[in-house]
């Protein structure tokens, strides 16, 4: 969040957190057409407005659901090359049982694998996949959806084919731990990068081309017991993440049993966090409910490219290493 | 085909194959095709390499060492053999495949994301097939059994087993009125019978096709038991298989088949079992795909047992799982393969009875929670059960809405589908007809079944409702 801030002049306190993530549970209760779950920091969770009401509460009264981050970041794997697994598991069913009582509902856990020459290595792949799966496995003992996020990141030259056979034989390794641990597939929602070629990639590829790509590994790997799968936005711009799901939900490349929605960080919020500039609630507001019903028209493969211009325009959200 | 070898001593010195430039890396040495003036472009040969294991600065002199060479390509190995400056080597693929270098061992086992699909044409040509097996309303006879199943099954219609019997009552099936290619998409074959002709000569093959029905072949060796298990088994034929499937495949089939076998019991199928069936089905589901056959993929838990329904569930989830991820590793082309898994039913002895909507349910949802999207169909096997039995319950699994079911449900049946055609032709000639007809209603049932719209009991067979349990049945 420090960064976020950083970005628009504004400190990272505390209180200036407190007062952004109020901007966004106060906008105007048609945002809960378009979002129908909130994901927050441990910190958010036990936040209040200024008139003393607490976000969860506020967030459930717009008719959305309320869930919560669990994991506690990246540690590197020993002999690998540069790659990484997520702690968390500690406690895990504790803490879940307590955020199930604070009122949330699902959680999110996010592993990173990255494209490179020899990577992501069997190791990789085989940790990541078991670490998701005990995070789901003891998320359901309490009661709440694990969203599982494998993503793998953007970084790289690699073209769209390699990102792929990536994303297929990642999802590949997940599902099948995922099986291993008798997960209950009905009551997991998958995040998973969309797949596009790396960034430094020379060659341009359409969103068509994109879509068709995620829509094909996508039919090879998620079982269709899944409810639905929403995508992060990784480093595309708020535009970008849009036509993007548009053009996946349009694509007829292969079958599509689940439903393909959205879990946007940067991509909903950018311009939400530039019009507000710490100052200006009401512009950010109008900029977040105009990004939400976007993207919510693109899940329905309804998107008019270029509808809906956003304050931080088309500029690129791209992190390197993205780290959290 | 002959090739010959150029050796290319140094690491980062370059080659080529049919046009296709490699770059040697550890001192190995590029095949270089003796047509080589006339390379067709990129997809027209596979690149081969020659893995000498030389050091880097070695002087390469095959004739002269007097060096054995291991070559390598997709699922393939050969030797060299010297003779003189030309040296021969194995043919080693067919021109349609697409084949990946062999890199050593040590940088493989972190590289696993690379690998290649299928070219386009192989692509088009395998879901063609698989899309049109699994067309709707239409499924497979499964007329595979060998010599000895055919035996037990002319047995019990006090027929004798000899080649001619068995070609007359193949003859039955293929002779039978055109129309049934309305209910018919494909026929699985055993080896005997893609050579056999009907008595005017005409062979089977041709009859088969001529009636718009794909033909397919069973291409396992049967199974072998597995050393230290409780009774599991794995299956056998990845000898030689890919030839086999060039000679099928030019001899007019288009799909194959492969049966593994799976047991529920107090202690299996165990781990072992499982991660060994899954990958064998996924070499031989490969090997066929290079080939341009459409493999299906046949892990059946048998009905052996007392278990409940729940047990039957999780055990073909799991071997469903164990199977999925062995066909991912082996960069196996889903959407040209079909799954012919056995439909979740409770163990033939469990004192439990489960209605049909019960057994759909736990079917329909092992398979959504194990299988791709990307898969064209399931094929089901019939199992034990009687015809109208396997009618009924594909029927409503059709009819099952608990779960999203994103791929076509139809039948592989064997003999659910000609119980009632034996005991009609009891090997007479005159009852040819009779046991036509009675494939043709049997036939028409599963077509309506596949469509969810069967009506139970409509069709009655010549063989009743009698159970065709076998007690494990090793085929």
């Amino acid at each position: 969040m420090g960064k976020r801030l950083a970005d628009i002049g504004v400190e990272n306190t505390e209180d200036n957190r407190r007062k952004y993530r109020q901007l966004l549970f106060t906008t105007n209760k048609e945002l809960g057409n378009y979002i129908s779950g909130v994901i927050l920091f441990h910190e958010t969770l036990y936040q209040k407005s200024d008139d003393g009401r607490p976000f969860v509460n506020l967030i459930k009264q717009l008719g959305i659901i309320p869930g919560i981050k669990v994991d506690k970041g990246v540690v590197p794997l020993m002999g690998s090359e540069g790659e990484s697994t997520t702690q968390g598991l500690d406690d895990l069913s504790q803490r879940c049982a307590q955020y199930k009582k604070d009122g949330c509902d699902f959680a999110k856990w996010r592993c990173v694998l990255k494209v490179g020459k020899n990577t992501p290595s069997y190791q990789s792949m085989l940790e990541n996949a078991n670490v998701l799966a005990r995070y789901a496995s003891i998320c359901q003992m309490n009661g709440i959806v694990p969203i599982v996020e494998p993503e793998v990141l953007m970084d790289g030259n690699h073209d769209l084919e390699r990102a792929q056979k990536v994303t297929e034989t990642v999802l590949a390794f997940t599902y099948k731990a995922l099986n291993d641990h008798h997960v209950f597939l009905e009551g997991t929602l998958l995040k998973p990068n969309m797949v596009l070629a790396g960034q430094e990639c020379p060659t341009k590829y359409t969103p068509h081309q994109a879509a068709q790509a995620t829509v094909l590994a996508l039919s090879r790997t998620v079982p269709a017991a899944v409810p639905g799968i929403c995508f992060l936005s990784g480093g595309q711009s708020e535009e970008e993440a849009t036509i993007h799901l548009d053009a996946i939900n349009k694509c007829t490349a292969g079958r599509k049993p689940w439903s393909l929605t959205f879990s946007y960080g940067r991509a909903l919020q950018a311009s939400t966090l530039k019009a507000w500039k710490g100052k200006d609630v009401k512009a950010g507001q109008a900029e977040l409910l105009k990004r939400a019903k976007a993207n919510g028209a693109a899940s329905m493969g309804k998107y008019v490219a270029g509808s809906v211009a956003g304050t931080a325009g088309d500029a690129g959200l791209f992190v390197k290493n993205h780290q959290y | 085909m002959w090739s010959r070898i150029t050796p290319v001593t140094r690491p980062g010195s370059r080659g080529y194959v049919g046009g296709v430039e490699g770059i040697n890396t550890r001192g190995q040495v590029v095949v270089k095709d003796k047509e080589e003036g006339g390379c067709d472009g990129l997809n027209s040969l596979p690149s081969l390499y020659i893995d000498l294991c030389l050091g880097s600065n070695d002087t390469l002199n095959v004739a002269a060492h007097n060096t054995l060479a291991r070559w390598y390509c997709r699922g393939e190995e050969g030797r060299l053999k010297e003779s003189g400056d030309d040296i021969a080597v194995r043919e080693p693929v067919p021109a349609h495949s697409v084949v990946s270098p062999q890199i050593n061992n040590t940088r493989a086992a972190t590289m696993t994301t690379y690998f290649s699909y299928p070219d386009e044409s192989l692509q088009q040509e395998l879901r063609r097939i698989a899309n049109a097996i699994t067309a709707p309303g239409k499924g497979i006879l499964a007329a595979d059994e060998s010599v000895s199943t055919m035996g037990k099954r002319l047995s019990d219609i006090n027929v004798e087993n000899t080649d001619e019997n068995r070609r007359k009552y193949r003859q039955l099936l293929f002779t039978t009125d055109k129309a049934v290619s309305e209910y018919i998409s494909g026929v699985i074959l055993f080896h005997e019978t893609v050579y056999q002709k009907a008595d005017d000569g005409t062979p089977f093959i041709n009859l088969i096709k001529e009636k718009g029905i794909i033909a397919g072949i069973k291409v396992d060796k049967g199974v072998v038991p597995l050393m230290g298990s409780e009774g599991e088994s794995t299956t056998q034929g990845l000898d030689d298989l890919s030839q086999r499937c060039a000679q099928y495949k030019k001899d007019g089939c288009d799909f194959a088949k492969w049966r593994c076998v799976l047991k529920i019991g107090k202690n299996t199928p165990s781990y072992e079992s499982m991660l060994e069936n899954a990958n064998v089905l996924a070499r031989y589901a490969s090997i066929c795909q290079m080939n341009g056959l459409v493999p299906i993929v046949e892990p059946e838990v048998l009905p052996d047992g007392e278990h409940d329904l729940d047990r039957a569930q999780k055990v073909t989830e799991t071997v469903l799982a164990f199977v999925y991820k062995a066909l991912n590793d082996h960069h196996v082309f889903l959407e040209g393969t079909l799954l012919k898994p056995n439909m979740v039913t409770a163990g033939q002895s469990c004192s439990k009875k489960f209605k049909p909507e019960e057994v759909a349910k736990a079917t329909v949802v092992a398979l959504s929670r194990t299988m791709p999207a990307a898969v064209p169909g399931v094929t089901f096997l019939s199992g034990g059960q009687s015809e109208e039995e396997a009618s009924v319950h594909l029927d409503a699994i059709n009819k099952c809405t608990e779960a999203k079911k994103p791929w076509a449900l139809t039948f592989s049946y064997g003999r659910a589908l000609q119980a009632s055609v034996l005991r009609a032709w009891g090997g007479k000639d005159e009852n040819v007809k009779g046991g036509q007809a009675e494939l043709m209603n049997r036939a028409k049932a599963n077509s309506e079944a596949a469509l969810g719209k069967y009506k139970w009991g409509s069709c009655q067979g010549y063989a009743g409702d009698k159970g065709l349990f076998i007690k494990d049945h090793a085929y």
